[in-house]
């Protein structure tokens, strides 16, 4: 079989005017030029898919970089201590004590799970395991942040029960415990769904693996699958290119996942670490080789040669070009001294992982790969892996911003009577947003590791990171928790405001549980970087994002964007997507939501105030957005996660749930169905019965306070200023929930009538 | 070296929602006139001329199928 | 001297680290086994542990009961010493054939994980008996193949010599015929168990404490014997 003559450096050279396919590649013609002033002549064509991966939106971040800065720049000062790796490096690290560091990162596989929402789904999961454990962790749980179309829609019942049985078959075959997440529906995703995953990982403090190759001479290595033809071009060239409205859709080859191959790769990485047999590592996810081999030797030494040949391979047809652009999963690649090459060998032959030394690192500055025996790239890896083109995209407020925010649905006609308050009531709980997602979570393996103390629909996943039990150390069992949390209507209404409103409901849910916030990760999902006013969003919303951290005291210690996710020319709801990572001391004293306790009292943190804008019941009901989103007070958020995580830690509540999306109703029906108990509410004087149900007022939480520390819990508010106000008393015998004066409503109906959306729909 | 075909087919008395739910996936095509599937696994061995029909039957017997539920056809 | 329970770890064991954690619980010796190594390290009793071995390739369990370590278990469990098989476990030893019977694909088609009612019909055998006949317990339960299928005559012959050893309560998950949870061989010294009771050993991090007697059992009808 002839196959085309191999495109070397040497021919590249001897001929500058070729034409090359930079265009269909993703690249315009400056950077296409800047290409060839880099390199003194016209790039191979293996040099131009390498250029093409690595310059593309996806892998340089090209039009976000300038944004993102502010979050270096604002790192708080007092989280400067416990930041052992900020951004920059595959994920943050943080110290929590006991010897122990925690990484955690969220990122988004959108576009490959519209595609096959399965292998799309699946291989977000494995990506973002392999961030965490390149870092030298092992993960220990995962969360996912989804968004879909329409509930009702025909396509979200294609896409919505492949992507779930994606993550399921995913995670529980690797056998990490799904905590948390959110599940949400706007008729904006129709088309563009958001499949955001979330890791975390555990490691010793001072076992952290960073990419870097360093010490010429040491062996380059590449293990864990072979490579074929798997999204070849496809993470990172979709990722930077929207759907046609009409036209054919992109059907790139969408990688396909082996969860198993994934699985013995952590169990060989982890004993590899243990045994400290590397100096650098690095996994394969987008642009694969391409970006491994740059980012390795970009760092370190500054140099790297490779024999493109000697890499295992599925499909001995696939070109270099290919080689280098494909996407195939669960690879890594270390850099191991020449000392320990041999155990390294070792301990994948022992795990059945394919392992070959392909390369060795070198300080020529250059990174060189020869294919049967020609050189085939010769370049500088920090031009691809962090000299990559930086845009300032125009940023313009959108024209209909002032209008939206002028529309404020005073006039929205409200519920009245107990009758409209009850039937409300029922059609918010029912609704798909805030529906039982049970028919989804039941889907995941929360329980495998056994360290699982608390997952969804709790407030916050909460993993227990030692085990007294098993090595006797210590008083008591260390605990992280972590949430995540978006809301992309607040953020249409005010993108500031709106990312603000997310990190602080996260922030808020994770302190709920009795957990310090510690560190922050964020998926930033938007439209196209070329539209000024998804460009204004985005800038908004990530300054928004980093005063709000400032102020909070909590670094961002590293992320994702995700543009282009648009059809045509509507973009989505701009959605940050928000996780935060907190930390307990002592995992026995967590606090649950369900409530619990009888005759325990129902108390109301924070401040109820008239605010429906982007609400639920704009939503749900009038089908309306507009106005302002809920008012943001940081410096409340902070006084109630303090309170909150002390009432925790000195037992004067039995149950805290925050309050979010549809307001106190709901938190209040979801606690109660939790914990199988009735409550009597009176709606406190002076606030109108709808607005204290149903407003979204922000920095609010709900506790079930037991008599016997009554005094001392609403003493700890006084001191501190947190308004607390008794709304109610838990019944064990009042199987319903009742607003005096207005309506009773049986938890039996309650729980049909919430319990039933999602099967009703799925199946 | 010869290529060998094992199939391998659930039994008619197990019940198999997999088939199952292909079926009802037909009806949202359109087509008419299928009444039953049922799904299996299809294996291609290359093997060589000297490896008996025995051996053949155990690799079958033994590892692709379980007896227990499954049915094989091994074709040369 | 402590009672020395083994747990095998196959490529793909996932709840190996939570067996052997439930052993030490219950007062014995865990002893972590290597699928790769024919030798059982002196050990009295032995758990395969729920899990993905080998990815579920082919069939769940088909690979694993080929290990080096299923042999040693196989000679083992004709001659007496107690296995469980939890899970995956319960589905390796069906394609060893030490139990009768095949797991298949769950009914609804969905990997489904819930807190699970099961009521222990057999408490006579090596895992169940620090149970009561008809105790009801909730213990995790997660699977996608748990369905537990035989032909007729099979069923029979389970139900009618006691040898179904726990069946769901409060609805079948899977669609398991004559709702079986586990079996146990002719001598009750092999226990196959789809939910997962080395979950519910720590309130913690579970729904209870139901699942440890499974492991407190098999230490009385081990020192007995000693």
């Amino acid at each position: 079989m002839s196959r085309p003559a191999v495109d070397t450096v040497e021919v590249a050279a001897t001929s500058p005017s070729q034409s090359q396919p930079f265009k269909e590649l993703g690249l315009n013609a400056e950077e296409y030029q800047r290409i060839k002033d880099i390199l003194d002549r016209r790039p191979t064509s293996s040099e131009l898919a390498m250029y093409s991966v690595m310059w593309s939106e996806h892998c340089s971040y090209k039009s976000s970089k300038v944004h993102l800065r502010q979050f270096g720049d604002k790192v708080p000062a007092e989280a400067k201590d416990i930041l052992l790796v900020g951004m920059g490096e595959n994920a943050g690290v943080v110290d929590v004590g006991h010897g122990l560091a925690v990484t955690f990162k969220i990122e988004s596989h959108n576009h490959p799970s519209y595609v096959e929402p399965y292998q799309g789904a699946a291989t977000g999961v494995g990506g973002i395991v392999r961030d965490i454990l390149t870092m030298g962790a092992r993960p220990v749980a995962v969360q996912d942040a989804l968004r879909f179309g329409p509930a009702n829609a025909p396509d979200t019942a294609r896409v919505l029960p492949g992507v779930v049985a994606g993550i399921g078959g995913y995670g529980n075959c690797l056998g990490l415990p799904n905590v948390g997440g959110e599940i949400s529906f706007d008729p904006s995703y129709l088309g563009n769904p958001l499949v955001n995953a979330l890791c975390v990982g555990v490691l010793p403090a001072d076992g952290i693996k960073l990419a870097k190759a360093d010490g010429p001479g040491s062996h380059v290595v590449l293990f864990g699958a072979r490579t074929g033809g798997d999204g070849i071009g496809g993470a990172s060239v979709l990722a930077s290119a929207s759907f046609e409205a009409k036209g054919e859709k992109k059907r790139p080859a969408v990688q396909v996942g082996d969860p198993f191959a994934e699985k013995v790769l952590i169990e060989c990485c982890l004993e590899i670490f243990a045994a400290d047999l590397v100096t650098g590592i690095q996994d394969l996810g987008a642009a694969g080789l391409s970006c491994a081999t740059t980012e390795l030797a970009a760092a370190g030494t500054g140099g790297m040669d490779v024999d493109l040949d000697l890499a295992p391979l599925r499909d001995e047809t696939l070109t270099p070009e290919e080689i280098l652009m494909s996407e195939s999963q669960e690879r890594m690649m270390a850099v191991v001294t020449p000392e320990n090459l041999e155990k390294f060998l070792e301990v994948c032959a022992m795990w059945e992982v394919t392992a070959t030394v392909i390369g060795t690192v070198t300080d020529t500055g250059r990174l060189v790969m020869r294919w049967h025996g020609e050189t085939i790239v010769d370049v500088p890896p920090r031009t691809l892996a962090h000299e990559g083109p930086v845009y300032e995209r125009p940023v313009r407020r959108p024209y209909d911003q002032d209008a939206l925010n002028g529309e404020h649905g005073n006039g929205l006609p409200r519920p009245k009577s107990g009758e409209q308050l009850r039937a409300t009531a029922l059609k918010l709980i029912s609704s798909a947003n805030l529906a039982d997602k049970s028919w989804v979570t039941d889907q995941y393996d929360r329980y495998v590791l056994g360290n699982t103390v608390l997952a969804q629909p709790e407030d916050s996943g909460m993993i227990r990171l030692t085990d007294r039990a098993l090595d006797g150390s210590g008083e008591a069992d260390l605990g992280v928790a972590v949430s995540v949390d978006g809301n992309g209507r607040y953020t249409r209404l005010d993108p500031y405001a709106g990312a603000q409103l997310a990190l602080a409901e996260a922030y808020r849910n994770v302190a709920t549980t009795g957990a310090r916030p510690l560190a922050v990760t964020n998926c930033l999902n938007f439209g196209s970087p070329e539209d000024p006013a998804v460009m204004w969003q985005f800038a908004e919303a990530v300054r928004g994002l980093a005063d709000g951290c400032q102020q909070l005291g909590v670094p961002v210690t590293g992320g994702n964007v995700s543009f282009y996710n648009q059809t045509g020319s509507t973009p989505i709801l701009p959605t940050p997507v928000i996780g935060v990572l907190g930390v307990i001391d002592d995992v026995s004293r967590r606090t649950p939501m369900a409530l619990r306790g009888d005759g325990a009292q129902l108390y109301l943190l924070g401040d109820t105030r008239d605010e429906f804008g982007g609400s639920e019941w704009a939503n749900v009901v009038h089908g309306f957005l507009g106005g302002r989103p809920p008012k943001v007070d940081l410096t409340r958020e902070k006084l109630l996660a303090d309170v909150l995580i002390n009432a925790s830690r000195d037992g004067l509540i039995d149950a805290a749930h925050d309050l979010s999306d549809g307001g106190l109703f709901v938190a209040v029906a979801e606690g109660c169905l939790r914990g199988e108990v009735g409550v009597r509410l009176v709606v406190p004087e002076g606030l109108d019965p709808f607005v204290f149900l149903f407003s979204e007022s922000a920095g609010r939480a709900i506790v079930a306070v037991p008599r016997t520390e009554e005094v001392r819990f609403t003493d700890m508010c006084t001191a501190r200023g947190l308004p607390a106000t008794r709304i109610g008393v838990l019944d064990i015998l009042e199987s319903a929930i009742e607003v005096q004066g207005q309506f009773r409503l049986p938890l039996s109906e309650l729980r049909t009538a919430w319990a039933a959306t999602l099967p009703d729909l799925f199946g | 070296m010869a290529r060998v075909v094992v199939d391998v087919v659930m039994k008619p008395e197990i019940l198999d929602p997999q088939g199952q739910a292909i079926l009802n996936a037909l009806g949202r095509l359109g087509i008419e006139g299928v009444s039953s599937v049922r799904q299996g696994k299809h294996f291609e061995l290359e093997v060589a001329d000297d490896v008996e029909d025995a051996d053949l039957t155990k690799i079958a017997d033994t590892l692709l199928a379980n007896p227990v539920i499954e049915d094989f056809t091994i074709r040369r | 001297m402590a009672v020395r329970v083994g747990v095998v770890t196959f490529p793909g064991s996932l709840d190996d680290r939570d067996a052997l954690r439930a052993v030490r619980l219950a007062g014995a010796e865990p002893v972590p086994l290597w699928h790769g190594e024919k030798w059982l390290s002196d050990v009295q009793a032995v758990v395969l542990p729920g899990g993905f071995s080998y990815g579920d390739y082919l069939r769940c369990g088909a690979i694993a009961r080929f290990s080096p370590a299923m042999d040693s278990i196989v000679d083992g469990a004709r001659q007496g010493m107690p296995v469980l098989g939890i899970c995956n476990g319960f589905q390796v030893l069906c394609e060893a054939h030490l139990l009768p019977g095949a797991l298949i694909r769950n009914r609804s088609q969905k990997f489904i994980c819930r807190d699970q009612a099961v009521r222990i019909e057999n408490a006579g055998t090596a895992w169940t008996a620090d149970y009561e006949d008809g105790q009801q317990l909730v213990i995790p339960l997660k699977n996608a193949e748990g369905c537990y299928v035989a032909d007729e005559r099979t069923l029979d012959e389970l139900e009618g010599s006691g040898r179904v050893v726990a069946r769901y309560l409060d609805g079948n998950p899977n669609g398991s015929l004559r709702d079986i949870a586990g079996i146990c061989n002719a001598e009750g010294n092999v226990v196959g168990l789809m939910p997962h009771p080395e979950h519910a050993t720590d309130p913690l991090v579970g729904p209870g404490t139901d699942g440890l007697p499974f492991f407190s059992s098999v230490l009385r009808a081990l020192v007995g014997a000693a």
